[in-house]
């Protein structure tokens, strides 16, 4: 758990963090978004100390940051800075393993775990693991900055905007390797980003900032539904409210008994694209499958209607 | 694109070549070696046939008639290299043949000594070789394994005695055994200094990058030295040193004195500290700040920092300084056998004084070795540690 309480952080007389508290529950991930500018980075380099802050405490697991030395703190810490900060003189493989060295692993154990790690971000590692960042791309270079940050699996991982440089297929696999790493070794994320589909294909809950301040902190829904104020109402969209509710609906949570004709859908599947689907083909219902692959359900156009409703 | 290329190119004449050729062609007109009746009167010169047996004479003549062919008409490296290795090989048999063709017998007292012709081939097809190994854009590893092959001939030839008539080995020959001590004295000096300022040279830089406040004052003082002038230099050095060795237990023990080697590795000392200094400082200003963030982000301590991340970035750029002080030293050590530093410059003075330019040969020529040596290795150092090697950025 990491309590985040009443910090600020003052520069030349500039309030840039001003007295956020907030509370991050083991082995979820939160998402701060907000406007550039808005001490995202700042808050985050607080919780590692690269940052000190003027006021408040953080801490973690009950502990107090400003008892463990900055260093050792910041080993325990995963770190995937904004960019991606690769040493240049160092190999792919070389820094993945600079904390498990840092910190005494074997030879063979940190090597296993670069190959993991390259394997798990879809680097196939005998291309990969002798290259230099410069003959990587830009969002090769991430996605090592990423492993990099994971190697010493720490138990709180964060990340400042881990995937800005890439593309829109790459960065969704991203997300989802991020997901699966995140189950696998229940770490506790706190991810910076200006991507808000991002945040809510992510987020636990999210927290909203704007010039300094925490203006929300909710689950994804909450903010949806009842957004604090205009910015934060403006920083979901508008226009994008329903979608977003459906995006975070499983089909599974709205089926009803019935028949319908038409491929069927996977109760896995958003209620978002089951919408999409149901609109494409321009069916008011749609089979799904069931676990056991018969078709004994269905959705409707009705149930979706209901679900992407918000206040009245 | 590249055949179009090599179909337009073929059938011209390189630019290069026609210097080259030229050259080789005054080169082979004008006299080859000269004889002096002893080693301070002015020689006579001797062209190629008289200098030379004639069939000796005519192989060489048609030597330098397809090295020159080839500077001309051939673009690819391989040729170049080979033809121009082929020259200068024969100009380095053949000039020792020449004095001992010149040498009147049981002479001691005259002196054969290559003569400008020699030195313009020696020069054209240097610069063959030069232009034909750039061509390649060789990798460092094979550029020190030319450096070694030159070496090596150069040695094998001096030992094989094909040299011993010239008057720069008679030269040595008379003094062989002060020659190696004045060699030994003049690397001590050239490397002892710069062993010197690199231990004091790099922290001092490692301090002035972080504690910009004494940054300026430093790099202001060590300007300041630089544009002393070296007699100068060694004057003002004389009065500190002399008291040091006289008040201080101990200093003339290890060698402290006012004049002698003392004063001259001080000033080279502090000529080579302005380089060290400064180029750790740009070094170390260059890592780039994402790099230096990431590595306090991932836990490690302010040593860990300057030893792993800092250091490794900056190698480069320190080891320009390093080259820079080598090559400067090498050149400035011939300077402290004016005050009795010892050093191949002591050839060169001793030879000034007695115009004997032979002697002043015997210490110029190991000099420029020497520095064109740790030039080449120190360039070939650099590459090997620089990040994005030169070679595949150019391509
Ligand atoms: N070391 C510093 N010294 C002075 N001001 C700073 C420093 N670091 C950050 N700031 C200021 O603090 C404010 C917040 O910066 P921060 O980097 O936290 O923003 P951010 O939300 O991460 O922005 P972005 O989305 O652009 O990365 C900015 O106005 C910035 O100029
Ligand atoms: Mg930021």
């Amino acid at each position: 758990m990491i309590e985040i309480d009443g910090v600020s952080k003052i520069y030349d007389g500039k309030t840039v963090v001003d007295d956020v508290t907030l509370t991050i529950e083991p082995r979820t991930i939160t998402v701060i978004v907000g406007t550039s500018g808005s001490g995202k980075t700042t808050l985050l380099r607080m919780i590692n100390r690269l940052v000190e802050l003027d006021a408040g405490t953080i801490r973690l697991d009950g502990e107090d940051n400003r008892t463990i030395r900055g260093y050792e703190l910041r080993r325990r810490i995963g770190y995937a800075i904004q960019g991606h900060g690769l040493f240049p003189h160092q190999t792919v493989a070389e820094n993945i393993g600079v904390v498990p060295r840092l910190i005494g692993w074997g030879r063979k154990r940190t090597d296993d775990k670069v190959r993991e790690l390259l394997s798990l971000f879809q680097l196939p590692p005998e291309q990969f693991i002798s290259r230099y960042p410069h003959e990587l791309s830009g969002g090769e270079q991430q996605r090592v900055g990423v492993a990099r940050a994971l190697a010493a699996e720490p138990n709180v991982l964060l990340m400042d905007e881990p995937f800005g440089a890439l593309d829109p297929i790459i960065r969704s696999r991203a997300q989802d390797d991020l997901l699966a790493i995140q189950k696998h070794f229940s770490t506790t994320i706190i991810l910076v980003t200006h991507d808000m589909n991002e945040a809510f294909h992510l987020a636990d809950k999210i927290a909203v900032m704007d010039a300094g301040r925490l203006l929300q902190y909710g689950t994804p829904e909450e903010l949806v539904r009842n957004p604090a104020n205009g910015f934060v109402e403006a920083m979901i969209g508008v226009s994008e409210r329903p979608f977003r509710l459906l995006s975070m609906g499983r089909v599974a949570e709205v089926v009803e008994p019935g028949e319908a004709t038409g491929p069927a859908i996977d109760p896995g599947a958003s209620q978002q694209e089951a919408l999409a689907q149901m609109l494409w083909t321009g069916r008011r219902a749609a089979p799904v499958i069931s676990p056991e692959g018969q078709v004994a359900a269905r959705i409707t156009l009705e149930s979706i209607f209901k679900r992407a409703k918000g206040k009245s | 694109m590249p055949l179009s290329r090599d179909v337009f190119l073929k059938g011209h004449i390189d630019k290069l070549g026609v210097l080259i050729a030229i050259l080789a062609a005054y080169g082979a007109w004008s006299p080859f070696a000269s004889l002096r009746a002893n080693r301070i009167v002015q020689g006579e010169g001797f062209g190629l046939f008289s200098a030379l047996p004639a069939p000796m004479a005519w192989l060489l003549v048609a030597i330098i008639l397809m090295g020159s062919l080839v500077a001309l008409f051939r673009r690819e490296a391989s040729p170049r290299i080979l033809a121009a290795a082929t020259v200068l090989m024969a100009l380095a048999a053949l000039v020792g043949e020449a004095a001992a063709h010149l040498t009147p017998s049981e002479n001691n007292y005259a002196r054969v000594a290559p003569a400008t012709g020699f030195w313009l081939l020696l020069f054209a097809f240097s610069l063959l070789a030069a232009d034909g190994i750039s061509r390649m854009r060789p990798d460092p590893k094979l550029r020190l394994a030319y450096l070694i092959a030159t070496v090596g001939i150069l040695s094998l030839i001096i030992l094989s005695g094909a040299w011993t008539d010239l008057s720069v080995m008679k030269e040595y020959a008379a003094r062989d055994d002060v020659f190696w001590r004045e060699a030994s004295r003049h690397l001590a000096l050239a490397l002892g200094s710069l062993g010197a300022a690199a231990l004091i040279g790099i922290p001092l830089g490692v301090v002035c990058e972080r504690v910009p406040a004494i940054r300026a004052t430093v790099l202001t003082t060590l300007n300041l030295v630089q544009t002393i002038p070296s007699i100068a230099l060694f004057g003002i050095l004389i009065a500190p040193l002399g008291w040091l060795a006289i008040h201080v237990p101990g200093a003339y023990a290890i060698g402290i004195r006012g004049i002698g080697a003392a004063p001259a590795f001080v000033a080279l000392f502090l000529y080579s500290m302005l380089p060290m200094v400064a180029n750790t400082v740009a070094g170390l200003a260059a890592v780039p700040r994402e790099s230096r963030e990431a590595a306090r982000g991932l836990g490690m301590t302010s040593a860990q920092r300057l030893f792993q991340v800092e250091f490794p970035l900056a190698l480069p750029v320190i080891l320009t300084a390093i080259r820079i002080v080598l090559v400067q030293n090498i050149g400035l050590a011939t300077i402290a056998a004016l005050i009795g530093g010892g050093g191949f410059g002591t050839f060169v003075f001793q030879g000034l004084g007695q115009m004997a330019t032979d002697l002043v040969l015997l210490g110029a020529l190991p000099t420029v070795g020497l520095a064109f040596f740790s030039a080449v290795v120190l360039d070939a150092l650099i590459d090997m540690n620089s990040i994005v090697p030169a070679r595949k950025e150019a391509r």
